[in-house]
């Protein structure tokens, strides 16, 4: 592969480069890429780059539920059609996209931004369940649904948040047990999740 | 390439995201001991693999021999102990397991005795609520089988006949160490006579003569404590599962 760059002009090889390195983008597709954009016309090239850098540099994490937002609140935790008395806590931020799509659930969410894993050292402190109980504490939440990953650290997580939530007097559901466990939210199909939002269950 | 496939059954100690939705998967095997893995595909809902090499699970495997890894090519589940994935105490201590049968061993040298006592352990935390007994006990196995067998009848040191009444412990003289010796030895640690007959009987006796043992809480801690020290001492690291074990235990006495 390496020489297949050297034949090639070193801008271009640079960009097949770093084409490469992003998740799902093999050999093949890196170099049809680069030529794509090589192609088409400059401004084209411009807006590409000018959205790659401005997720670096407009985006935060909202300051109610940790979300990636390019507003504070996020367009969520803005929205007054939504449910705000129902709170759905996520691993990561890409967990909000599949349950957003199934267009099933209207409450907020809280995004933990990662999961206890104690043979990696990631203790409950490491993770935003702080910022979790901080809301639970100043609003008028009756449902907190966990949606953590149907896997040993996600259940462990879960089980955590809801030892310390339900003495809150605040419900405390799980997401239904359909989603197979060792399995990934993030790759949930949407029927699968939604029958998963609709069966979720007390804990 | 050639590729020859094999069966084996395996407890899963360990698994890491790798690439999309692959994982490797660290097997601790009956048949060759720890050997890491590919479970292709294994954190899509739909994939056969997911649940079968999940954390903690004990599984019939069939591997075919890669180049670098190997790759799990089909998993069945045999025993997932649900009571310890239904519990965050027993979840910790699961957890806890799986580090040190790891930092102990060696990928790819055949324990099949190893096996056998994690496998008991698993078995018996699921079975029982004692999670600490099982704990101790699978760590004085665990480093009587890898070479560590503390010295527990006579001074460690001078070899003299341990006395009753104060005695000390030093992971790295290894073992019980008499009044003399321990004494003006800095690492030493005392130890009861209690924990030195609970240790001495443990080292011959299986786990079902093992739980008949009474313990007090004093003594349990004595010998939690001392056996933390001992594999601190030997893996020159603490193992990162302890503390959230550790929490979980005083947010629970806490509680009561
Ligand atoms: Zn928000
Ligand atoms: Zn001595």
């Amino acid at each position: 592969m390496n020489s297949d760059f050297l034949s090639t002009a070193k801008p271009i090889s640079r960009l097949i480069e770093e084409l490469h390195k992003l998740p799902g983008v093999g050999p093949k597709t890196a170099q049809r890429l680069a030529y794509h954009l090589l192609q088409a016309p400059p401004e084209k090239s411009r807006d590409l780059a000018e959205a790659i850098l401005g997720i670096k540099e407009n985006l935060r994490l909202c300051s109610v539920c940790l979300n990636i937002t390019d507003s504070d609140p996020c367009g969520i935790c803005a929205d007054e059609t939504r449910d705000h008395m129902k709170i759905c806590v996520v691993e990561e931020p890409i967990d909000i996209l599949p349950l957003e799509r199934t267009r099933k659930y209207r409450g907020l969410y809280h995004v933990l931004h990662g999961v206890i894993s104690p043979g990696d050292g990631i203790k409950p402190e490491d993770l935003r369940i702080r910022e979790l109980l901080d809301r639970l504490g100043s609003n008028s939440v009756t449902e907190v649904i966990l949606a953590t990953n149907p896997n040993v650290e996600g259940e462990a997580t879960s089980m955590y948040i809801q030892r310390l939530v339900t003495p809150l007097g605040i419900r405390v559901t799980r997401l239904a047990r359909g989603l197979p466990f060792g399995g990934d939210l993030e790759y949930a199909d949407d029927v699968t999740l939604s029958r998963a939002l609709e069966g979720r269950q007390e804990m | 390439m050639t590729s020859r496939a094999y069966q084996t059954e395996a407890i899963i100690i360990k698994r890491q995201k790798f690439g999309e939705a692959d994982r490797l998967v660290t097997l601790f095997t009956s048949d060759f001991g720890k050997v890491r893995a590919i479970a292709k595909g294994a954190m899509r809902p739909k994939s056969k693999l997911g649940g079968n090499v999940e954390l903690l699970t004990h599984s019939q495997l069939m591997l075919a021999r890669g180049r670098n890894l190997d790759i799990i090519t089909q998993a069945q589940a045999i025993d997932n102990f649900l009571p310890i994935r239904d519990s965050l105490e027993l979840m910790s201590g699961g957890f806890y397991l799986t580090e040190l049968v790891d930092a102990f061993t060696e990928e790819n040298v055949e324990d099949r005795e190893l096996f056998d006592l994690f496998l008991n352990t698993l078995k018996e935390m699921a079975a029982s609520s004692d999670m600490e007994r099982a704990l101790r006990y699978f760590e004085l196995r665990l480093l009587n089988h890898m070479g560590y067998r503390p010295q527990l009848q006579k001074c460690a040191n001078c070899s003299r006949q341990l006395e009753p009444g104060v005695n000390y412990f030093s992971p790295h003289q290894g073992g019980a160490l008499c009044r003399e010796c321990g004494y003006p030895d800095m690492s030493a640690r005392t130890i009861s006579v209690n924990a030195l007959k609970v240790l001495r009987l443990w080292l011959q006796c299986d786990f079902t003569t093992a739980c008949r043992v009474k313990l007090t809480g004093n003594l349990s801690r004595e010998i939690k404590n001392l056996m933390r020290e001992n594999i601190r001492y030997l893996l020159e690291k603490q193992l990162k599962s302890i503390e959230w074990m550790d929490q979980l235990n005083s947010e629970q006495k806490n509680h009561a």
